[in-house]
């Protein structure tokens, strides 16, 4: 397998800020903000985001977690189950406007299953879509509204974002498989 | 670990992973139940049958409850009202509710191994809800999730089952379930209702009650069943409570901090006293809270995947 380093720490690093200060743009500061990760590395770009929100702006805007797990839709024909993980909504996102944020937007199913849980929770004013890379190859009708690197990629390749506090680094590869058998 | 098991027959069965990874995927659904909306879409378009042969408010309401949060239709047959009273044997019941292909079978049964049984004569998954004295395995797993909870582990804490061990399936699920993950367990009940050779379990038989809850760290009072009460295993109800019920006396004799399970139905003033069932230490109460989590746990980890039909 070939890997490929397309984001350092300090490309993550500026991207996660530029996307901060876009996200502050559009939303006039961070009033009514809630920033939900998807887990496990969309939760950590998730509180990274909001530290440096809270960093320009002074505020302390709720960070947590939605874990879309039970709302796939593919759990009927996987072999195995997926190891649920943490759903951590801190308050009412009734009237919010919400920042989901993800790793990698690749098929926008996992985004779909996200909102969907989102829903059962209340009923946002609005959710917005921030992902770190986006590779394409969408199957549902779904956008990022904030990107931080759109990424041409093959579905034979693989994308992994690895992140310091879960993977002990802080980049992005790109990986070819080979013999042309597809990663996911 | 994943688990690529058809049915939930017994806690003996089980492994290591398997076990904790019912418990960590029960910690999680404890989420679902205390959100305003109880519903999550994951097992959409499954049957469930709650097949009971035996009377159960908690457990039968348990599955049912967990089955309909988890979206899946739940439908209920209690023997009562089912064509058993007319004489049908088990395996046409079981045929006939086969053929309008539920995904699950959830059984109680007075007889030790139907559930077992069962599994061989359906391609459905079979959950065993309680089998004669033999398994009660959700009803241990709930109890292992609860002291979990409370406690941080299971490794290293002490139990102690109080009562009728002989008859008792909760008794039997729980040795299993708390000696495989590093729990040791002592029981004690009046002599004619320790079955001999229970030791073989990897339990300790205690000479009296006082001895079997000195160290516990968790006391778990078993129900005495009074409708067996003409088999005389004790001589009468108040002496039974006298010797092995749990009371404000006898928990003065025990560690400070002993937490107090029991499965329910409670014969109050008899395996415990109502001041001690309410009280502080008691968890009876969260243990039926965490019944709902754990078989909603059974469920997504038994039905959601694609199995290949054997």
């Amino acid at each position: 397998m070939k890997t490929n380093v397309v984001m350092d720490e300090k490309a993550i690093e500026r991207a996660l800020s530029r996307i901060a200060h876009e996200v502050i743009e559009r939303n006039r500061g961070g009033e009514r903000l809630v920033i939900l990760g998807i887990p496990t590395r969309g939760y950590e770009l998730a509180r990274r985001l909001k530290k440096i929100i809270d960093e320009i702006e002074g505020t302390d805007i709720p960070v947590g977690a939605v874990d879309a797990t039970l709302y796939r839709d593919d759990l009927a024909i996987k072999k195995t189950q997926p190891t649920l993980k943490k759903m951590d909504i801190p308050i009412s996102i009734d009237d919010r406007r919400i920042i989901l944020v993800d790793d990698v937007l690749f098929t926008g199913r996992t985004i779909r299953a996200g909102m969907n849980a989102l829903m059962d929770f209340g009923r946002p004013l609005s959710i917005q879509l921030a992902v770190l890379v986006d590779r394409g190859h969408r199957e549902l009708p779904i956008k990022a509204d904030y990107v931080g690197k759109n990424l041409p990629t093959s579905v034979k390749e693989g994308v992994k974002v690895r992140m310091k506090e879960i993977d002990g680094v802080n980049e992005v590869v790109l990986e070819s498989a080979c013999e042309g058998k597809p990663i996911t | 670990m994943k688990t690529k098991r058809k049915d939930l027959l017994g806690i003996e069965g089980l492994t290591v992973d398997e076990i904790e990874l019912l418990l960590s995927t029960a910690e999680s659904f404890k989420e679902v139940s205390a959100r305003e909306i109880k519903k999550v879409p994951t097992l959409r378009g499954k049957t469930v049958i709650n097949l009971f042969y035996e009377p159960s408010t908690r457990t039968r309401t348990s599955f049912e409850i967990a089955a309909k949060r988890m979206s899946a239709d739940a439908v209920n047959i209690s023997i009562s009202s089912s064509s058993a009273v007319k004489g049908e044997t088990l395996k046409d019941t079981a045929r006939n509710l086969e053929a309008m292909k539920p995904d699950a079978i959830v059984i109680r049964h007075s007889s030790a191994g139907t559930p077992e049984m069962l599994s061989r004569y359906v391609a459905c998954s079979v959950i065993n809800a309680g089998d004669g004295a033999h398994e009660h395995p959700s009803q241990a797993l709930l109890d292992m999730l609860t002291v979990k909870e409370r406690l941080g582990r299971i490794k290293g804490v002490k139990l102690a089952i109080i009562g009728d061990i002989a008859h008792s399936r909760v008794a039997r699920s729980n040795i299993y379930g708390f000696t495989k993950l590093g729990a040791s367990v002592t029981v004690a009940g009046p002599p004619t209702m320790i079955p001999p050779g229970i030791e073989r379990l990897g339990c300790r038989v205690a000479l009296n009650m006082t001895d079997a809850i000195r160290d516990a760290d968790v006391i778990m009072m078993l129900r005495i069943q009074l409708e067996r009460q003409d088999e005389a295993f004790f001589p009468s109800a108040r002496e039974y409570s006298r010797l092995y019920g749990l009371d404000a006396d006898k928990l003065r004799t025990a560690k400070k901090d002993a937490i107090i399970l029991h499965p329910g139905p409670v014969n109050r003033g008899v395996e415990i006293s109502p001041d001690v069932a309410d009280g502080p230490y008691s968890l009876i109460l969260d243990q039926v809270t965490n019944g709902v989590a754990v078989r909603m746990a059974i469920f997504y980890l038994l039905l959601g995947a694609s199995r290949e039909q054997s």
